[in-house]
């Protein structure tokens, strides 16, 4: 899942303050599964824009609208007519959501309500980790299932830097177990310890780039 | 004799840690420097050292040789990407700077500017790896180059590691050895016990070892890297003869040429860390015999 967090009022109010009609649209997707961007947080946002602008010489009006997934054009029929009853569009979906929007409305601003925190999963209701950083080349399979990209601060593929505490903490956050020695850990318990002994040669990073991906089912339909 | 010939020839090296300055303004550090000439196998130029922005270790280096002193150029992983990593140790060669540690480096996050995004776009493995290759004659990709470098390489370790965190740094060592390793520092050291530890589970690989020495300057510095410093761990007794001492700067002269004699059997050679009382490591010396 993409979680999402939603920036500060100030910030998203300082975007809308020369409109006069905001609609707020909301993502059905992951952002509304991480309590930032749904449906119901559309409506506490608007709520608190409504207060925030309070006392506003020119009143806003803001409306919400929530789709189901802002990163599939499939769902976006609905919202089409009703955005051009506005002079400006605030999006809780994440960074993919809202590039999709203002490509579809090019002549509405397009506004952020979300920073796009990261890539992970749930740890509790309310809580989430990071665990992935899409670098297109998982190594997951050799390191037990701990991916030292994401969780290593220094994103090591070798092993650990030497500043792994005695209780193996990372260096650069108490809170934060070593990478390194969760792999080892765990590649012990599962008599693999010898990966660790491999030399990987630099790595081949696939995400400095924009990338698109075709499915292989699908290469044809798209071919030029 | 320089650094790899004293090595070679079973010398105990020592070598003198200088920071360089946050500026451009040198003259202290050459004063420093001054006060090592013929008492050092040579200096250690930083990199960066715990993420603090200040002048490069390429230049401190080269000027320090410049004025014929042996110098051990220092190159990290973290502020710069693997084009930027070969071209400084090519700079490095061409300035006729052969000693090189290679180290993973601090994440910025530990430092003066700690918004800055951390690069590691080779680990030090990586970086280990990419010296061997210029100096067979190619890039990280496989092109040519205009002539060879020739390096004498280093990199660091954590000797003061235990259980599995131990394990995790010998496999490491023996991974960097593989990659052309010539030397490793440590980490500074303050019980011998530990490091004893250390040593016997890697003194079969024969590469030398230069401990590294920190001079303890207040019982407040001693807390605080028990506190804060990966690693380390000064015991009590160092800490509390410390807190007796009268003259701070004596002790701290005594408590690290103890030290040194200490562990003088047990490895090559020690690396002074001065935190700021550079002035002190001739007294360092004499107090150890070197």
């Amino acid at each position: 899942m993409i979680v999402g967090e939603r920036k500060p009022l100030e910030e998203i109010k300082e975007m809308l303050k020369d409109y006069k009609k905001v609609l707020n649209v909301g993502c059905g997707g992951c952002t509304s599964i991480c309590l930032s961007g749904g449906q119901r947080e559309v409506m506490l946002l608007n709520d608190d824009l409504q207060n925030a602008f309070q006392g506003n010489p020119v009143s806003i009006q803001f409306d919400g609208f929530t789709i189901e997934r802002q990163c599939n054009a499939d769902f976006f029929s609905e919202l089409d007519e009703m955005v051009k009853n506005y002079d400006a569009v605030l999006s809780m979906a994440c960074g993919a959501g809202v590039q999709f929007v203002a490509e579809r409305y090019p002549d509405r601003p397009v506004f952020p309500a979300l920073n796009t925190i990261f890539v992970g999963a749930d740890r509790d209701v309310g809580w989430y980790e990071e665990n992935c950083r899409t670098c297109g080349d998982c190594i997951l399979g050799e390191t037990a299932g701990i991916c030292p990209v994401t969780r290593c601060a220094k994103s090591l593929f070798n092993g650990p830097c030497g500043g792994t505490s005695k209780d193996g903490k990372c260096e650069v956050s108490k809170e934060t177990p070593c990478a390194w020695y969760e792999i080892y850990d765990r590649l012990k318990k599962q008599g693999r310890l010898s990966n660790i002994m491999k030399v990987r040669p630099a790595r081949e990073w696939h995400n400095q780039t924009r990338r698109v991906l075709i499915h292989e089912a699908y290469k044809q339909r798209y071919a030029k | 004799m320089n650094f790899k010939e004293s090595l070679d020839s079973g010398r105990f090296v020592v070598i003198a840690e200088i920071q360089p300055p946050k500026g451009n303004d040198l003259s202290e550090v050459f004063q420093s420097a001054e006060l090592l000439r013929g008492r050092v196998t040579a200096i250690n130029v930083p990199d960066l050292q715990n993420a603090i922005m200040r002048l490069g270790s390429l230049s401190l280096c080269a000027l320090l040789k410049a004025k014929g002193m042996e110098v051990i150029f220092n190159l990290s992983c973290s502020n710069r990407n693997r084009l930027a990593l070969q071209s400084e140790l090519l700079n490095a060669s061409a300035l006729g700077l052969k000693n090189i540690l290679l180290l993973q480096g601090d994440h910025p996050s530990i430092g003066d500017h700690f918004e800055a995004q951390p690069v590691f776009d080779l680990d030090v493995m990586g970086l280990l790896g990419a010296a061997k290759r210029l100096q067979e004659g190619y890039d990280l990709m496989g092109n040519d180059l205009k002539g060879k470098p020739q390096f004498f390489t280093g990199t660091q370790i954590n000797a003061a590691a235990k259980g599995h965190v131990l394990d995790l740094e010998v496999m490491d060592m023996e991974k960097k050895i593989r990659l052309g390793v010539d030397f490793f520092f440590t980490n500074p050291i303050y019980e011998v016990s530990l490091f004893e530890n250390f040593i016997k589970k890697v003194a079969h690989f024969k590469v030398p070892i230069i401990v590294g020495i920190t001079l303890l300057k207040s019982v407040g510095m001693a807390r605080y890297i028990n506190k804060h410093v990966e690693g380390a761990s000064i015991p009590e007794a160092l800490i509390d003869r410390l807190m007796k001492a009268s003259d701070k700067r004596q002790a701290s002269v005594e408590i690290a040429g103890d030290l040194i004699k200490e562990l003088r059997p047990l490895c090559q050679g020690v690396q002074i860390i001065p935190i700021g009382w550079e002035d002190l490591i001739p007294s360092v010396l004499d107090y150890a015999g070197l």
